[in-house]
């Protein structure tokens, strides 16, 4: 057995059809993690799509060939109508999975979205002292109500995966993480380290670790992975800022994902919006396999040949597609870029510096997440960028 | 919680998890597993041993059983076989 390929052709000539569809249901969140992957101009509740816009479009998802969903936000049990949703996802064939903090959910309501074709539940888990995992969601109260839900997960005989957003205020405790996720009874943990997009680039000084705890994480998880063959599946994700080559964004960029905004904009990554100058189209104005295979949006990075030197004539090109294109953006201003976490990179010297330089910071003044944005430090953090050197 | 590694052997009866989906995609025309956060492609054979995989019959009765279709030698298949449970086991697939 091999993992999935997705090589079948369509009418467009590179474009092959789409297997996974993450929904961003809502932006509204109790949590106010400063991570948080969502964009930092947060759609607001009065422009999100309806009960019937996401049965529709669910049902082109499936006709489209998806094959599994991402139903997530911000907290998409915020929404009322998330059994409807579930049940139209479901009755398109297509997988379920529900991203949730698990702050908001009762042990009826989770029964409920069984009923409705729910298939795996993935809970956010911040750390492993109460304390601390409520101060960097900057929520009361939030671990005991997801040590209760990884109970009634386990009591339904549904699928856990823990989410572990690993970062400077938990990475020494990676050991404490994998031991509660065994207790828990999660077959799967993702230990995530934050990528620096959105609200984590905003509080990177406060977030990013050093390389050596970064490979630290690295061994404890080979090391566990062996001990716990058959009883807890771990995937690991190195921050880009230390890895020697760039990540293959998306599988490649219109080749295997689609996002969905909360207000209908179709996006080929969930940080797409932050690449200035690109216009998305919504599925209230069209449909779903239009937008995939001919919208500008899709298309302007789809396959390798927009890619310029030192991606052009690089062996890796068709591995890894020069990386992400929103974090090209972010460093050097055109999205066409090798990403410069690629040691190819002419940034990725900068690149590395930055982080050495901010792992060292001691501080923890997060910038939580919130509807009012407060202070942007982009621009600022550019020209910091810049002058590194 | 006490969970142990599950040991494929020929007296296992094992069954896919029911949270694991066993479906033909249709638009690609081809088998697939869905699981969490993965996709899994089975060639025809693997598929033909997930069908029996029923939590009744035992690893050593599918074996005879696909021995018998293919004309091949049961312990060759025997060893398939356990190899490519095991495997599902270790991701968390397979009950008994």
């Amino acid at each position: 057995m091999i993992e999935a390929g997705n090589t079948q052709e369509t009418e467009s000539i590179c474009a092959v059809a789409p297997m996974g569809l993450l929904a961003e249901l809502t932006h509204r969140c109790p949590l106010q993690c400063p991570y948080c992957s969502n964009p930092t101009e947060l759609e607001r509740s009065s422009g999100e799509l309806s009960t019937e816009d996401w049965t529709r479009v669910f049902k082109e998802a499936g006709d489209l060939g998806i094959l599994q969903t991402h139903l997530s936000g911000g907290e998409p049990t915020v929404r009322k109508d998330l059994e409807l949703i579930t049940r139209a996802a479901s009755d398109a064939g297509i997988y379920t999975n529900l991203i949730t903090a698990g702050v908001l959910l009762t042990k009826e309501r989770l029964k409920r979205l069984v009923d409705h074709g729910l298939d795996h539940v993935q809970l956010s888990v911040q750390h492993v002292d109460a304390k601390l995992a409520d101060k960097i969601a900057g929520f009361k109260g939030g671990y005991s109500k997801k040590v209760e839900l990884a109970k009634w997960v386990k009591d339904l005989d549904l699928p856990l995966t823990l989410n572990a957003p690993m970062h400077r205020h938990n990475v020494e405790y990676l050991d404490e993480i994998i031991e509660f996720a065994v207790k828990l009874g999660a077959e799967r943990l993702e230990v995530a380290h934050i990528q620096y997009y959105g609200w984590a680039f905003e509080n990177r000084h406060t977030l990013i670790p050093t390389k050596e705890q970064v490979y630290r994480n690295a061994d404890t998880v080979d090391e566990a992975r062996e001990r716990l063959k058959g009883i807890l599946a771990i995937d690991f994700v190195v921050p880009d800022y230390y890895a020697v080559r760039p990540k293959p964004c998306m599988g490649g960029w219109g080749s295997s994902f689609i996002t969905i905004s909360p207000t209908g904009k179709v996006l080929p990554c969930h940080a797409a919006a932050s690449i200035k100058g690109m216009e998305f189209d919504n599925v209230k104005d069209r449909h779903l396999r239009d937008i995939w295979l001919h919208s500008s949006a899709f298309n302007k990075y789809r396959g390798t040949d927009y890619l310029p030197e030192p991606c052009k004539s690089c062996e890796f090109r068709e591995i890894d597609f020069g990386g992400c294109r929103c974090q090209a953006f972010m460093f050097t201003g055109d999205a066409a870029n090798t990403d410069p976490a690629c040691s190819k990179s002419s940034f990725h010297k900068e690149l590395l510096q930055i982080a050495e330089k901010e792992s060292q910071m001691n501080e923890d003044d997060f910038m939580y997440r919130k509807f009012t944005k407060q202070t942007s430090k982009a621009d600022a953090s550019k020209v910091d960028a810049a002058k590194v050197d | 919680m006490d969970k142990q590694r599950l040991i494929i052997t020929g007296e296992t009866t094992p069954s896919l998890q029911r949270f694991v989906k066993l479906r033909h995609d249709q638009g690609r025309d081809r088998w697939i597993l869905l699981a969490p956060e993965r996709i899994l492609t089975p060639d025809a054979i693997a598929v033909e041993v997930l069908n029996l995989c029923d939590g009744e019959q035992s690893v050593n009765q599918i074996s005879t059983h696909l021995s018998a279709t293919y004309n091949a030698p049961v312990e060759v298949i025997e060893k398939d076989i356990i190899t490519m449970l095991q495997d599902l086991a270790d991701k968390g697939y397979i009950s008994s």
